[in-house]
């Protein structure tokens, strides 16, 4: 085994790698940018070398520096985790050019694998089903068209070189192709550098189901399927394992068919062969296809683990190291079921874009195993992928698994930015998802009904203000009065809109909120309050924001009676004399367009030159006085034009 | 510290009927309180709230820390005066906490005719500098007022204790580094324009507060200018032109928080002497059994014990002297981990008990720990014995002691309020930082049956000397007027009208007062005490 690794990858997969590699006893060796130079995968690391700035081509991407710094620092491997230099057959073999040891394929298998459509005849050529299209070189439009018709409309043409969704045109009808081909062509020049295409069949109601293998060079094994089917955009949301509706016929069929595509390419290491599968009439073996083969680490291997009980970055190690494989075939089995949800910092509502900030708050409930590269107090930059977290549940059945899924997304606490919690909370409530029956279409189709907001309770608004002025922490003499109680007014914002309550503390243990119209009782019950008959939910405030974990986090901001300015509103319309004093200069003439700050004239006064600026923009109405006009404090000498 | 043991049964039949008695004696300042607390009634409080102001009790909520406690002082002042025209005397006044600093807040209500100054108007906001100037409480004048009340003024302007002392006590206090801060919400005119000109820091609120000497009649009447409220002395003249205010607000609401802000920015809070302070504890019995073990009737003697197990941390108290002067109980303890030295009535003072007191005085200066006196007195001794034995000198020994003593006194009246044992065990005029009143407590010079005893033998003197007699029923007939008058005038309500006191508290609530009292003395370090001669 390996004294010591470099890891170079950053957020949750270095972490992740680095904490099995640190139980085997590894020391790791962390790379990061300017922007991760305080991340977590950095603290959690034995050594830790800066590489580089911040945009991952000038760090994440310099192989060449990575392999230096693993030098340096006397690692033996690296791991490369997913995505940068992962699937990089010549960064692989610059590892190995340099005496070091690539924790993953040979850049060989790598690259038989690069290219989709010499994959799929490679896969062709070892058994493994392919979907029914035209992978061949004529790409004369002609030929493509008639390669279509031979294999059925509808057809998807999907750029050779190309990913995620990119380069890639579903055709319905043969009238369409030409078109479709031409745009589909112009994109993948522009992505990828390349405009080949291939036509494939298009699967109507399709799945993807991916299979883990894991080989030695020469053997290789399956850890069984991954549903991935819950997909938005090409971009998985939430996985599972094993599939719902997994036959074991089909399950055999779609092992042995991994097993032999990994073994066609001397596959090492760990590897995700995908396949698309028809379901269209339900799960049947002969209706799965091989896509592509991931020849690394997959972002949702932990459902795998947690259904086999392997630990898949310990066994990438072993084997790297030149193990023979763990467990052979007969040894692995699949023990209840598992889903992991991808926490995201992104605003859904506005098209799940991806959003930045800093997290003042993030906690996730105990029973679940949560895979993150932040902490409470880490930034999501713009630089890297907004990811948050990776929430992954186990039980022994689906529907437990997914109860589970349920409350643990309920019960994880993100403050600081805007989450795609709510969207994947949804999703555990769908009713299609709970029976099984998914396909890659799913949250297209009920997309408005995932993305539907919540109004915050009006329980969730009273928490929020107790919070904001401190009153749910009461000393014993909070609230006290001789008599009557007093009323006090709190405003807060909730999505831009007021939100207006008022509060009547009633002492220590009892207050009397109303907020828009409605009446709630808080209770103090322990160490905790109890607000119009339900507990107050956790709640967190870091400056003026207030995050309330209720139905998935709300927001609120506190209105600062401060922030305004009674003053600042003066006219703007006219620029005057401050003083008494002599018009040195003026710079401006009437219909001339200014900037606010913009010099307009200087006054001459009491031995000092005071220029006088332009208090906004604007077009020059009038000058009310020339140079060397004597005038009294206040006149005006230039007017701007009404807005 | 011993444990004190009640003896009360709270399953007694004596017991229930004292607490029914109570609770009937509280309805009636409640329902008091509740119209002090509605200020000039619903139409005027909607004509000021449909001007975008916020009513009075609303603004000083806002302006105070959220869930701070509020001290009251004075709610049912000028109660039954003025033909209840101006309902805790147009004026709010207590101690709250301003991020997190005590300080004396003073909000006229314009409500309650224009917010303008009854005579105890005058004499509410004077007691609260009073008590912001004894305790260093800065002090936060809430201004919304049009000055002195016109038809009363011979009783608010000239003399010492009116009008003009507000802004003696202002330029005094400021002297002596207490802040003073004003946030005009509305009208100040005249007189009352030097509140904010007075203050260290002035707020004015946007097109709603007004500073002038002279309002726009008087002005027209005068001079004949003919100007409006705002150009004459609106938020923006004050801010910009005349340099009177120093901010400019928005609104109410902005303006309290700018009056927040500066008493943020005031810097550290008084400095609270170096007292030994525990960690509270709540007594051992509950403080809702006052209700049940002070009897009804104030002429039923109790053991006041019962009432200190019921104010006091853990009903702990360290009897001083308990063999000696019986009559009056004194002895250590804490409220709410604060110690204090409590002086208490058990009956009549006799000169052991006076001696004692004096004694005790002088025990708590020297180690400097507030004083709580619970006052249920009927006075000294009287007789040829106690006259010949030198009461008089005794118990003059305890009122030296207790009015030259530096340490706080606060002090409560339990129950009877009579004759110089209100000077001993330090009334109003002994200038305690803080005096309350139960309900069920009677102030008067003597007991209206002695009072009218008193008178009655006098006329009955006079008449026998002149030959004539007089029967049983002209006494009870001549004897009336005064005892209806004494009945009348000792009542808390009475008392509390006038400012005798600082205001008619729940029982229940006492430890919490005089916590919130301490809490509000200790701002002021408590000075070395230099007694005056005793007569030994």
């Amino acid at each position: 085994m390996f004294n010591k690794i470099l890891i170079a990858n950053r957020g949750e997969i270095a972490c992740r790698v680095m904490e099995t590699a640190q139980k085997m006893g590894v020391f790791c060796v962390a790379v990061y940018s300017d922007a991760d130079a305080s991340a977590k995968h950095v603290q959690m690391a034995d050594e830790a070398l800066h590489i580089g700035s911040s945009a991952p081509a000038e760090s994440y991407l310099k192989g060449d520096v990575i392999i230096q710094a693993a030098l340096d620092t006397g690692a033996q491997a690296i791991h490369p985790g997913y995505g940068f230099l992962s699937e990089n057959p010549d960064f692989v073999d610059a590892v190995e050019a340099a005496g070091l040891t690539f924790i993953g394929p040979s850049a060989d298998a790598i690259r038989k694998m690069g290219l989709k459509d010499a994959a799929k005849v490679l896969m062709e050529q070892a058994g493994v089903p392919v979907v029914p299209g035209y992978h061949g070189d004529n790409q004369d439009p002609e030929h493509l068209a008639g390669a279509a018709e031979t294999i059925g409309y509808p057809v998807l043409i999907k750029a050779v070189a190309g990913g995620g969704g990119k380069g890639m045109r579903l055709v319905e009808k043969p009238e369409d192709f030409q078109s479709a081909l031409d745009s589909a062509r112009g994109e993948a020049k522009t992505a990828f550098g390349n405009d080949a295409v291939l036509v494939e069949k298009f699967v109507s109601k399709p799945r993807h189901i991916e299979v883990q293998v894991f080989g030695d060079g020469t053997h290789a094994v399956h850890l069984f399927e991954r549903d991935c089917s819950l997909q938005r955009r090409h971009q998985k949301v939430i996985e599972e394992a094993p599939a719902p509706g997994m036959t074991a016929e089909m399950r055999q069929a779609m092992g042995q068919a991994g097993v032999r595509a990994a073994e066609a390419i001397g596959y090492k290491g760990a590897g995700t062969v995908e396949f698309i599968v028809d379901a269209s009439d339900g799960l049947r073996a002969d209706r799965f296809w091989f896509m592509e083969m991931n020849t690394r680490l997959q972002v949702e291997h932990p459902v795998t683990e947690a259904i086999t009980g392997v630990d898949l970055a310990e066994w990438q190690l072993r084997v790297a190291a030149g193990e023979s494989l763990p467990r052979q075939q007969d040894d692995l089995s699949i023990n209840g079921h598992a889903f992991e949800a991808r926490l995201y910092a992104e605003d859904v509502p506005k098209g799940f874009l991806p959003a930045t900030g800093t997290l003042t708050h993030l906690k996730f409930p105990k029973e679940c195993r949560a895979d993150s590269g932040v902490r409470a107090g880490d930034t999501i930059s713009p630089w890297y992928d907004p990811m948050i977290a990776k929430v992954v549940v186990h039980g022994p059945t689906r529907a437990v698994a997914l109860e589970s899924l349920h409350r643990t997304l309920h019960q994880t606490e993100v403050a600081g930015t805007v989450t795609n919690l709510a969207f994947l909370g949804a999703l555990t409530r769908h009713s299609g998802f709970a029976s099984g029956d998914v396909d890659t279409g799913l949250i297209g189709r009920d997309l408005d009904d995932l993305v539907q907001e919540a109004g915050a309770s009006n329980a969730s608004a009273v928490a929020a203000a107790m919070t904001a002025l401190c009153l749910n922490e009461a000393g014993p003499e909070m609230g006290f009065t001789l008599w009557a109680p007093l009323h006090r007014a709190v405003q807060l914002l909730r999505d831009g809109d007021v939100v207006d309550l008022d509060v009547q503390v009633e002492g220590p243990k009892r207050q009397i909120w109303e907020v828009e119209g409605a009446q709630l009782i808080a209770q103090r019950r322990g160490a905790g309050w109890i607000i119009d008959g339900t507990a107050m939910p956790n709640v967190v405030q870091a400056g003026s924001q207030v995050t309330v974990f209720d139905d998935y986090g709300q927001v609120f901001e506190v209105v600062d009676p401060l922030d305004r300015d009674a003053s600042a509103a003066g006219d703007t319309n006219v620029i005057e004399a401050p003083m008494p004093g002599l018009v040195k200069a003026v710079f401006t003439s009437a219909g001339q367009a200014v900037k606010e700050g913009d010099r307009l004239a200087i006054l001459e006064a009491m031995k000092m030159e005071h220029s006088l600026l332009a208090a906004r923009d604007g077009v020059v109405a009038e000058v009310l006085a020339d140079a060397g006009a004597q005038v009294e404090a206040g006149a005006a000498l230039v007017r701007l034009q009404e807005d | 510290m011993s444990k004190l043991t009640s003896k009360a049964m709270p399953a007694s039949e004596g017991f229930k009927a004292n607490r029914a008695a109570h609770l009937d004696a509280l309805a009636q300042i409640s329902a008091a309180a509740e119209t002090a607390r509605m200020g000039g009634g619903e139409k005027s409080r909607a004509r000021h709230e449909s001007r975008g102001k916020m009513l009075p009790r609303r603004r000083v909520a806002n302006l105070l820390d959220a869930g701070s406690p509020f001290l009251e002082i004075g709610v049912t002042a000028a109660y039954g005066m003025y033909g209840d025209a101006a309902p805790c005397a147009g004026v709010i006044a207590g101690i709250g906490r301003v991020q997190g600093r005590e300080v004396m807040v003073v909000c006229n209500d314009a409500t309650v005719k224009g917010g303008t100054y009854y005579p105890m108007t005058v004499k509410k906001h004077l007691r609260a500098q009073e008590i912001a100037e004894e305790n260093h409480l800065p002090c936060i004048y809430l201004v919304d007022s049009g000055g002195a009340n016109l038809p009363n003024q011979d009783e608010v302007f000239p003399d010492r204790d009116h009008f003009g002392r507000i802004f003696y006590n202002q330029a005094r206090m400021s002297a002596k580094g207490i802040p003073q801060i004003a946030v005009v919400m509305g009208s100040c005119t005249a007189g009352g324009a030097y509140v904010p000109a007075m203050s260290d820091v002035t707020i004015i609120v946007k097109e709603q507060g007004t500073i002038f000497l002279a309002g726009p009649p008087l002005v027209k009447a005068a001079t004949g200018e003919v100007v409006s409220a705002e150009d004459l002395g609106g938020g923006d003249v004050h801010t910009r032109l005349s340099g009177v205010a120093d901010y400019l607000a928005e609104d109410d609401a902005h303006a309290l928080a700018l009056a927040r802000r500066a008493v943020g920015s005031l810097g550290g809070a008084g400095l609270k002497p170096g007292l030994q302070f525990e960690a509270p504890e709540e007594p051992a019995y509950d403080p809702e059994e006052i209700l049940g073990v002070v009897p009804a009737d104030l002429r039923t003697p109790y053991d006041i014990r019962e009432v200190i197990a019921r104010v006091v941390d853990g009903s702990r108290f360290d009897e001083f002297k308990p063999r000696f002067g019986e009559t009056l109980v004194t002895g250590f303890a804490h409220v709410k981990g604060c110690p204090v030295g409590i002086i208490a009535n058990n009956g009549v003072l006799f000169s052991e008990a006076a001696q004692k007191g004096a004694h005790f005085v002088e025990l708590c200066s020297q180690r400097k720990t507030p004083l709580v006196f619970l006052q249920n007195i009927t006075g000294f001794m009287v007789g040829r014995k106690y006259e010949n034995e030198g009461i008089a000198r005794h118990g003059a020994k305890m009122v030296t002691a207790v009015a030259t003593t530096s340490v706080p006194k606060i002090t409560m009246l339990v129950g009877g309020s009579f004759g110089a044992g209100n000077y001993g065990m330090s009334g109003r005029a002994y200038q305690p930082r803080f005096l309350w009143s139960w309900p069920n407590s009677r102030i008067s010079v003597m007991g209206g049956e002695q009072a009218a005893g008193v008178l009655a033998t006098v006329k009955r003197d006079g008449i026998e000397r002149q030959g004539g007699t007089w029967s049983a029923e002209e006494e009870t007939e001549f004897k009336r007027p005064t005892l209806d008058m004494f009945e009348e005038q000792s009542h808390p309500l009475y008392a509390s009208a006038r400012l005798w006191d600082d205001g008619i508290i729940d029982p229940r609530k006492s430890r919490d007062v005089l916590a919130l009292s301490l809490s509000a003395a200790l701002n002021a370090p408590i000075e070395e005490t230099r007694f005056g001669v005793f007569r030994m």
